[in-house]
């Protein structure tokens, strides 16, 4: 029926793989790591050592993995999900009980050269398992409620997990990132408006329950909520990242203050310059034009994912790439909505800029998986 | 597991379209967070960028030098003194215990101020200096700066404090500077940025405080960027502060040491002034206080001393202090009868001792009566029913009248803080602030200064300048300012017939120069030096009937605050007047035998302008006189002109 002919004997093998890959897409990533290096080195006072390096380090092992994951057919990658998704889970139960108790409550294990944080990789394993699942599953059963309540428990493990970290911020990316997953297998749309009514119940419930004996949220997490609805309440205080964040913003004005100018980041006003806070140097020092073409590339590798989903008519590829892709702009949209003062402070980097191990290797993996399904879709 | 080629299809299309449809919530989000950040950095750019600047940029002020203070031959009153102090930075010290210990041992340091220091470094950022000892000599800031490599992040600093080189012989006129306080803040309503700076210092007190618009100067400023914590990244501009205006008084410093060593040991006030110029040369207040105290933050100990004292250490009696004039007054009621015609000079009074008005007996303090008297006899013998029979022809409205005229009962304009005004009664002030009429006794006692009426130091010595002179000299106590002569012109005429003038100076020469004069004891042998004057012994008591009956009881026999006030008005050289002067000793008895002698140690002084030699006085008295002199607490070498110190800080 389609111009797309399923022809297993056209996908390419071996070392041609390289010529299928979707470079546009590379292209894409090596500018935002760009991006990424340019800004780091700018928040250290010009020094590329301090974290540009290591950065392009990480980068660099990211890319080989990229490609490496690339490689290997998807079929494989559909086959493995259940047991990536089992692992990443048993990595969080190790830092739960290990690392609670051994290691002062940390959410990471070292690997020597890098810290792993279990909670980054399970944001694409997650994906994995529930496209795994939808590919598997009959389509005539997608909206019963049984096979409804199977996923809803497959994303309810991990999100528990992170939330006893406590790590709210994870928590609702995981949530929304495999809640995407089932909205475009095709679930019925019924469910989903009752999620929203729930939702909209428990933030009520969240709220009425402060300062009660069942209070749903830690303090902190309460006070994170009143800094965000009023930052200007306690400019020194908690309200001091995001005031100190959007002066740093609005001063760059249309060209931004010129590389290394940036009087905000330079002067350390800037909380977290290297990490969350990254994008705020960046609309600084190169303005309006600077910060919405960052957006302009992440929107366009969207786009470019999105078009690698059309393309395919493998239904694990196809959901498992836009499933990456709303991981991917879940954490780009909260962190520039966290900085420019639209969404409350949640420790969520900035894609492939930020400096951090975890999110840049696990991303480069899930780039890995959006190439194999380019390469060996069924043409 | 059966599946359709339909179902597959199907399901992939449903897959598509939803796909699409995230597509588009990444397009409307993309468009939002698009939105938001035209928001921020084009609509909203100039306010945050202001607000970036506000953060990087701090102002700094640097404090002016405030103004100096001379006398009028270029003595230093008020000067800055360089003020060492050490200072630590915490991040450079390292172990601050060890690097305190080992400045204990170098110098001594005050454990209270150490204690306070240390509360002050763990509350500051660690790069903030904090003083640590303070008004260190050159020794010890030298010793701290040779065993610096031992002292890390001890930091000798200089800066500039006010000191008073005269100490307590000035207090009553200099004054001094204080902190600022929020009492003072809200009294003056002063918003001058310069207040800000800690540690800055205002005057408190007299010339300090009344001039203090031309002292302080104003504040510089030092722009700085500033990082988040607080630490100065550079210096961006800097406006350097302007000092404060340099005053020259009219006092003169040799004299006014001699004024204050000659009350000490009383409870005293005395004003020498310049009769042509009106420049006020000496005011005296004993007991004094040194006014290094309160820059320094006068102790609770010494201040209650201080303000406990029954000699009253604090107030200047010379100014604030208001006591009947006694019969230092009658100068006023006997010019005010001649110029009304109600006298002639030739006409005599007779004196038996007391005057009968109505049911009232009026008493002279001569017992005995002063017989016959004219006007120039009552004036030099004090004779106080000849004041009586004056006041009731000429009547209160004429002799308040002419003191006004002659400067008592109005408030003159010093810079100094509380200037009374003093009293001269009218019948309209009796009724206003007494509520009764003004009977013919309030007269007669105003006739000899007592009663209702009231003066300072200041009006006597104004009073005494302008009989001298017959001119209407206006006391001042600026010279110049910056250099700039602030001095008033010649005086005006008082309009006053020159030979009424005559008449009442001639009186005044006799009180010290005729044999039946009060302070005949307090002549000068010498004529060139002759001093004219008039004594005044003012009750603070009622004598009684029963009293007067069995003997009025001795000044001597009475506690201390019930004896009478001793005063004397005077001006020299006879011939040509050129300075007048007022001494009032407050409950010392009689104004012949305490006040008198006073007064003519301090004209001859003034005139000589060196300590009198005894050749100048009776010769009976020359050996009293020496002994006195040497035992006086004056300084034997006066100040020395030292011209401008220390002008500005960094």
């Amino acid at each position: 029926m389609s111009f797309l002919e399923y022809n297993v004997k056209f996908t390419p093998t071996g070392w041609r793989k390289i010529l299928y890959l979707n470079w546009p897409l590379i292209v894409l990533l090596i500018a935002v790591a760009g991006v990424g290096f340019l800004m780091l080195t700018s928040v250290a006072g010009g020094r590329i050592s301090r974290w540009a390096e290591p950065q392009m380090e990480r980068f660099a092992l990211g890319f080989v993995l990229m490609l490496i994951v690339a490689m290997v057919p998807i079929w494989f990658w559909r086959n493995v999900s259940a047991l990536a998704f089992g692992l990443s889970v048993l990595l969080l139960l190790f830092v739960e009980f290990f690392g609670a108790v051994g290691m002062g409550a940390q959410r990471w294990i070292d690997l020597g050269f890098m810290r792993l944080q279990p909670s980054e990789l399970t944001k694409i394993t997650l994906v994995m398992v529930l496209a795994a699942y939808y590919d598997w599953l009959d389509v005539t059963k997608k909206s019963h409620p049984l096979y409804v309540l199977i996923p809803l428990l497959v994303i309810a493990l991990p999100v528990a997990l992170t939330l006893r970290q406590p790590d709210l911020g994870t928590a609702l990316l995981l949530l929304i990132g495999g809640g995407a997953v089932m909205f475009l297998a095709g679930v019925h749309w019924a469910y989903f408006a009752g999620v929203i009514a729930l939702g909209v119940g428990a933030v009520f419930a969240v709220f009425t329950s402060r300062g009660t004996g069942w209070q749903l949220l830690q303090d902190y997490q309460y006070r994170r909520i009143d800094t965000f609805l009023n930052p200007s309440n306690d400019p020194l205080g908690a309200g001091y990242h995001i005031t100190q964040s959007q002066i740093a913003l609005g001063s760059g004005g249309w060209t931004g203050r010129g590389f290394m100018e940036g009087t905000q980041s330079r002067l350390n006003f800037l909380p977290e310059k290297h990490t969350d806070f990254i994008f705020t140097t960046l609309a600084e020092e190169f303005g309006f034009v600077g910060a919405s073409s960052l957006l302009v590339l992440y929107l366009l590798i969207l786009v470019f994912c999105i078009v690698i989903a059309l393309s395919t008519r493998d239904r694990f590829a196809a959901l498992l790439v836009m499933g990456i892709a709303v991981a991917f702009f879940l954490y780009f949209a909260v962190n520039m909505a966290m900085v420019m003062g639209l969404a409350p402070v949640v420790g969520v980097p900035l894609p492939l800029v930020s400096y951090g191990g975890s999110a840049m290797l696990v991303l480069m993996i899930a780039f890995g998986l959006v190439q194999s399904a380019h390469i060996h879709r069924p043409r | 597991m059966k599946r359709t080629v339909k179902d597959t299809e199907d399901s992939t299309r449903q897959i598509g379209r939803r796909s699409l449809f995230v597509g588009g919530l990444f397009l409307t989000m993309g468009a939002v967070l698009t939105a938001r950040m035209r928001y921020l950095q084009v609509e909203r750019a100039d306010d945050f960028r202001l607000l970036a600047e506000e953060n990087r940029i701090n102002i700094r002020l640097l404090p002016p030098a405030r103004g100096l203070i001379f006398d009028r031959g270029g003595v230093l009153l008020a000067a800055n003194e360089q003020n060492y102090r050490v200072t630590l930075v915490r991040e450079d010290a390292g172990d601050i215990d060890a690097v305190l210990a080992e400045l204990g041992r170098i110098v001594t340091l005050d454990m209270v101020a150490l204690e306070r220091a240390r509360a002050e470094i763990d509350r500051r950022p660690p790069f903030v200096p904090v003083t640590i000892a303070d008004r260190l000599s050159w020794a010890e800031i030298s010793a701290i700066a040779v065993n610096a490599p031992a002292l890390p992040g001890i930091t000798p600093e200089v800066g500039l404090s006010r000191i008073y080189p005269m100490g307590a012989d000035l207090a009553h006129v200099v004054g001094y500077v204080g902190p600022v306080s929020d009492y003072y803040l809200e009294q003056t309503g002063d918003t001058d940025p310069v207040l800000q700076i800690p540690d800055f210092q205002v005057g408190r007190y007299n010339v300090e405080a009344r001039m203090e618009r031309v002292l302080r100067g104003r504040a510089g400023t030092k722009q700085v960027e500033v990082n988040a914590g607080g630490r100065v990244m550079r210096e961006l501009d800097r406006d350097p502060p302007n000092s404060g205006g340099d005053l020259q008084l009219t006092i003169d410093a040799g004299l006014q040491n001699y004024v204050e060593a000659r009350l000490s040991g009383e409870s005293a006030g005395a004003v020498v002034m310049d009769c042509e110029s009106g420049e006020i040369l000496a005011l005296g207040s004993t007991p004094t206080f040194d006014p290094n105290l309160f820059v320094r933050g006068i102790s609770t100990a010494a201040w209650n001393g201080l303000n406990n004292d029954r000699y009253r250490p604090l107030a200047n009696k010379a100014t604030q202090g208001l006591y009947p004039p006694g019969s230092t007054y009658k100068m006023i009621v006997a010019l005010a009868a001649l110029e009304a015609g109600v006298i002639t000079p030739d006409e005599t009074v007779f004196c038996p001792g007391h005057l009968d008005v109505g049911d009232r007996r009026f008493h002279c303090w001569s017992r005995g009566g002063h017989g016959r008297v004219n006007l120039v006899e009552s004036i030099s013998q004090s004779c106080d029913v000849y004041f009586y029979e004056l006041a009731q022809r000429v009547g209160i409205e004429a002799m308040s009248a002419m003191a006004k005229r002659l400067g008592c009962g109005v408030r003159h304009n010093l810079p100094l803080s509380g200037i009374a005004e003093g009293l001269a009664p009218t019948m309209q002030w009796k009724a206003q602030q007494r509520g009764a009429a003004w009977v013919v006794g309030d007269s007669l006692n105003a006739s000899i200064g007592q009663g209702f009426v009231l003066s300072s130091p200041l009006h006597l010595a104004v009073m005494t300048a302008r009989l001298a002179t017959g001119r209407d000299i206006v006391p001042t106590l600026i010279r110049s300012i910056d250099g700039i002569n602030q001095l008033p012109g010649p005086a005006a005429d008082l309009g006053i017939n020159a030979g009424h003038l005559q008449l009442v100076q001639r009186g005044m020469w006799q009180v010290n120069n005729d044999r039946r004069g009060t302070a005949y004891a307090s002549r000068v042998e010498v004529a060139d030096y002759a001093i004219a004057g008039k004594t005044g012994t003012s009750q603070v008591r009622n004598i009684t009937a029963a009293e007067r009956a069995s003997g009025v009881i001795s000044n001597a026999d009475l506690p201390w605050e019930r004896r009478d006030h001793a005063l004397y008005v005077g001006y020299a050289p006879y011939d040509n007047p050129r300075y007048a002067c007022s001494v009032i000793v407050e409950h010392g008895g009689g104004g012949s035998a305490v006040a008198a002698p006073i007064a003519r140690d301090i004209l001859l002084r003034a005139q000589l302008g060196e300590v009198p030699p005894a050749s100048l006085y009776p010769a009976n008295q020359r050996p009293d006189i020496e002994r006195m002199h040497r035992e006086l607490p004056i300084l034997r070498t006066p100040p020395a002109p030292t011209g401008r110190t220390v002008r500005s800080q960094a």
